[in-house]
């Protein structure tokens, strides 16, 4: 019952949120990677060079999808963004229901765009079924593709070491973020800024994907007052020896 | 290609409805509407795999075609690809020769990258100074050093105190990790709730 209360809660409050913001933008604190994505996607439409969007491996039928459909909606809102490039991005993962699911975010990007006749299907691509599978092929575009900025959202193991090495190697820049602890702690040694936790999902909100990316910001910041609120009240009624 | 886009729409937010409910809601027919919605998922994921594996012999033939970099390691992807493919319908995934392809090469060369990956770490490790140079790197590395002191084994025996750094820092790390999970709990939850209300449609709805 707990569960879909807050489930409920949630709900009430997006919605509501995401009406007030359609008429009032919010402002976003400054997130140096976000601020550093949005340099890197203007930088490669007039550079003429390629961005590189990895999604991750996780599987929309397990809980690690969320991570992989917080990717997306950011993949939706850059597609539209490069659509004027003469090279589009690519865009790999390590699952098959994501890598098509990538194929068509690019393709409704580049409708929304009026671009649709620049997609290409070989754009959104599966480079492998396994953790090191995945970065090895992952790996390769990001040598051969004339990339000049890797991000890297979703979920991934420790297999994100070889890919963030291998942006580093190419001098490319690199965004990267995931909702695994030890690809967290590989992103923060290796990217130029680190995101960290649940910054992963505020990647929509930082590149202009609407409203309700916005109002999901919102939303989490209360449920996570609420969380410390209950946390710190189980602590003390647990002091007081009530529970 | 509108019509298309609502019904993809209406399918995926029905599904979801459905499925969400399922786990709080134990009148019938609702649990087994969700794992009949669940079974359909998987066995569409599985024909995926079929489509993603099209998609990544399409892509290495590409580069073949068109004479790009890399295009040999492409062509002998896809050529591995078909022989191994081929076999395994012929002989049966537990034959011996298929389950040699596996031991004698996808295990090796997976563990040959995991072994990159620990000098990679330490590299990276090394280069973070000249990355960033604030407390919390320094707070970082410490910890790091701490805590790989007093889990080592040393030639001469344990690190005096090191159930003291396992103690703080195990408390340390035990409480930031949850705190991090807490918070991508709710951001997956915020992404979920989104797709349900058709605000974020990945499947191809504008």
């Amino acid at each position: 019952m707990i569960g879909l209360s807050l489930v409920a809660v949630a709900a009430l409050l997006l919605i509501a949120l995401t009406l007030w913001r359609r008429r009032n933008p919010a402002m976003l604190r400054p997130i140096g990677a976000y601020e550093r994505l949005n340099r890197a996607v203007g930088l490669a439409v007039e550079q003429g060079t390629r961005l590189h969007i990895s999604l991750g491996r996780g599987s929309l039928a397990t809980t690690r999808g969320g991570s992989a459909l917080a990717g997306l909606g950011m993949l939706r809102r850059l597609a539209e963004r490069t659509s004027a490039s003469d090279r589009p991005p690519v865009v790999t993962s390590g699952d098959a229901s994501l890598a098509i699911l990538s194929q068509d975010t690019l393709q409704s990007g580049y409708r929304a765009a009026g671009a649709e006749d620049q997609y290409r299907f070989s754009t959104g691509r599966l480079t492998g079924l396994t953790p090191f599978s995945y970065a090895a092929g992952t790996m390769s575009v990001e040598h051969d593709e004339n990339v000049s900025a890797n991000v890297v959202l979703g979920d991934l193991g420790a297999e994100a070491g070889l890919i963030a090495e291998a942006s580093d190697r190419e001098n490319s820049s690199l965004v990267a973020a995931s909702d695994d602890l030890s690809a967290q702690t590989i992103f923060y040694l290796s990217a130029q800024e680190p995101l960290i936790g649940e910054e992963l999902f505020a990647a929509g909100a930082y590149v202009g994907a609407g409203a309700a990316h916005q109002a999901s910001l919102q939303v989490q910041d209360i449920l996570r007052w609420l969380v410390v609120l209950a946390i710190l009240a189980g602590a003390f009624l647990k002091f007081l020896g009530m529970i | 290609m509108r019509i298309v886009a609502i019904l993809s729409a209406i399918a995926a937010i029905s599904a979801g409805v459905i499925v969400l409910l399922g786990y709080f809601v134990s009148t019938s027919p609702v649990p087994a509407l969700r794992l009949l919605l669940t079974d359909w998922a998987i066995m569409i994921a599985g024909m995926a795999v079929l489509v993603g594996i099209y998609n990544l012999a399409a892509v290495q033939m590409e580069k073949v075609r068109s004479r790009q970099k890399g295009g040999v390691y492409g062509a002998l992807l896809v050529l591995s690809l078909i022989v191994t493919f081929g076999f395994g319908l012929l002989l049966g995934p537990q034959d011996p020769l298929m389950r040699l392809a596996v031991e004698a090469i996808i295990l090796p060369v997976e563990a040959a990258l995991m072994a990159i990956l620990a000098v990679t770490l330490i590299y990276a490790s090394i280069r973070l100074f000249q990355r960033r140079k604030d407390v919390t790197s320094v707070l970082f590395l410490v910890a790091a050093l701490l805590f790989m002191l007093a889990m080592m084994p040393t030639p001469f025996g344990p690190v005096p105190g090191d159930w003291f750094i396992l103690l703080v820092e195990g408390a340390v790390a035990e409480g930031g990790a949850r705190g991090l999970l807490i918070g991508i709990a709710l951001g997956t939850l915020l992404t979920g709730l989104r797709v349900l209300f058709g605000m974020d449609r990945p499947y191809g709805g504008s």
